[in-house]
């Protein structure tokens, strides 16, 4: 018998499961379950793409492309990345189309951490920043944000973590699970603060079209900045197309050539159906996106008011489609009170700090739910913390 | 579903029963801005009145639903509007739509069984001054009624948790 435990990758077992995976799993046995938990849009691809889909597959479209991806889709996102954040990339050397975000932030990762290097990840964030650097054996130091900066990356806190082994900053706004945004004022300071220093940005901004205060700014616009940017996007969020896997990374030419070495080795190319897809979603969705995100704008109107009515306060977020309610009141962890909520009311939303430590004392509550299906799952809220109260 | 101007006016015809409280918070204006375009769009008739979407099949399951091609000569005078007043003045009929093209009234009744229908048609609709003829068909199923599936709720196939 083989004893796996001695022949894993000691880096591999180090790394923690997902703390969302459990929650998963629990509601996942229940019946009559309202989930509040995703991270995905309720609205169904736009036809426009699905057909464009259909129509590669008809026309038999169906083998590799080039490793960055067809050079149409690449000069149709530099395109994209001119008209919404005037940016300049060359669709030949400096955009490499990924298989959704999440392979963009690896490859980014990849190209550019050494052992021993320190990468500053702002939390709460998204799930899957640290196991990649921890993979690479860099060194993940925390930048916690704080409601009372609206959860956005202050020029001080940054300043605060760096030191001469820091590499690269990971920039993940809109925030998956505050919704906070940064304006161009902040990403002005925290820009002060990285310009003339080598240390390299990664700049998440896949939620960028779901922002309800003036339009997304991105820190590659910022004077100086674009040269010390990677900038990772795509389509899941936008143009609600999470199956479809479909993102890119953006950025400097010798930098997006590493990554283009790893990519090609690692997936070869992304899903070419998913390609052609992608072109007609920019080419022909703005419609589309405008429509999705004032529905959403709707929504976290409603439950922003609703949770301020229950009693969690509830800081208004200004992007994506989450809303991060303090459950402190209750003087339970997030955990306890995630678990009980949904024994005892059968409503499933993710505790705070499966988003890092320092979302601890907040729920993400996603509202990519019809306005009937949050109205529901906001009234069982209700009875809960009656009883509880 | 058709986008009004109005967010206001697309979310009442979603949900009727919001509170004026919920869709200020929605529209980001204010509770009485919210009660003074609603009373406005009541007054001067936008908004005609509120109703129930029902599932027939549940909340009275004999109940039978037609929809009648009605042809008439319209009057040199008042055109096809004294026919219809005619026929939407019988509480059986629910709607009631001056047409294009090959026939001139829609006619939506229900009744309690087909009889009901068949009769309504035969002894009402037929002997009107000015009627032609009438094609009648019967509703089998309904599957969406004012944007609202009927017949079964959307299924949401994502994940209970995802990050």
């Amino acid at each position: 018998m083989i004893d796996y435990e001695k022949i894993l990758s000691d880096k591999c077992k180090e790394i923690k499961p997902s703390g969302i995976r459990k929650f998963f799993d629990i509601a996942s046995t229940m019946d009559g379950v309202i989930s509040l938990g995703v991270g995905e849009p309720d609205f169904p691809t736009p036809w426009a793409i699905r057909k464009a889909a259909i129509t590669t597959l008809e026309k038999g479209k169906t083998i590799y492309t080039a490793n960055s991806g067809l050079l149409q889709l690449r000069k149709s996102i530099s395109k994209y990345l001119k008209s919404r954040i005037n940016t300049e990339y060359c669709p030949e050397n400096e955009i490499v189309v990924t298989v959704g975000g999440s392979e963009a932030i690896d490859l980014g990762i990849r190209a550019l951490v050494n052992p021993g290097d320190e990468v500053l990840v702002v939390e709460p964030s998204f799930v899957c920043y640290k196991p990649i650097i921890e993979l690479m054996h860099g060194i993940p130091v925390i930048i916690e944000t704080k409601i009372e900066d609206q959860f956005r990356l202050t020029a001080d806190a940054l300043k605060s973590k760096i030191t001469d082994k820091t590499k690269l900053l990971i920039l993940p706004f809109p925030n998956n699970p505050t919704g906070a945004v940064m304006k161009k004022a902040d990403l002005e300071a925290v820009a002060e603060v990285l310009r003339g220093t080598d240390i390299m940005v990664l700049s998440d901004e896949i939620y960028s079209e779901l922002t309800y205060d003036g339009r997304h700014v991105s820190i590659a616009q910022i004077d100086g900045m674009k040269e010390r940017t990677l900038l990772v996007n795509g389509f899941s969020k936008a143009y609600a197309m999470t199956g479809w896997r479909m993102g890119y990374i953006a950025g400097p030419a010798p930098v997006i050539s590493q990554i283009l070495k790893i990519h090609q080795f690692a997936i070869m190319c992304s899903p070419t159906i998913s390609q052609y897809a992608a072109i007609e979603a920019i080419e022909s969705c703005d419609g589309e996106i405008v429509k999705m995100t004032n529905e959403y704008n709707i929504r976290r109107r409603w439950i922003v008011n609703a949770f301020n009515e229950l009693g969690l306060e509830c800081f208004e977020p200004m992007g994506a489609f989450y809303v991060f309610p303090s459950i402190k009141s209750t003087g339970m962890t997030s955990k306890q009170f995630c678990e009980d909520l949904l024994y005892k009311h059968k409503v499933a939303v993710v505790p705070g700090d499966a988003f890092g430590e320092c979302g601890e004392g907040h729920i993400r509550v996603s509202y990519a739910y019809s306005l009937k299906h949050l109205m529901d799952a906001v009234e069982r809220i209700r009875e809960y913390l009656e009883e509880i109260r | 579903m058709v986008i009004y101007m109005d967010t206001i006016i697309n979310l009442l015809k979603q949900n009727a029963r919001l509170s004026c409280k919920e869709l200020a918070a929605m529209t980001g204006t204010s509770e009485a801005e919210v009660e003074k375009k609603i009373r406005e769009y009541e007054q001067t008739g936008v908004i005609k009145g509120y109703s129930a979407i029902l599932n027939d099949d549940l909340a009275d399951k004999d109940r039978v639903t037609a929809f009648i091609e009605v042809k008439v000569t319209p009057k040199a005078d008042c055109g096809f509007d004294d026919i219809a007043k005619t026929i939407m003045m019988y509480d059986e009929v629910e709607s009631l739509t001056l047409m294009s093209g090959a026939f001139d009234l829609a006619v939506t009744i229900s009744g309690t069984n087909y009889k009901e229908i068949a009769l309504f048609v035969a002894q009402r609709l037929s002997t009107i001054d000015g009627v032609i003829s009438t094609s009648t068909h019967f509703f089998l199923k309904r599957y969406k009624e004012k944007g609202i599936f009927i017949d079964d709720e959307e299924t949401d196939e994502r994940s209970f948790v995802s990050p």
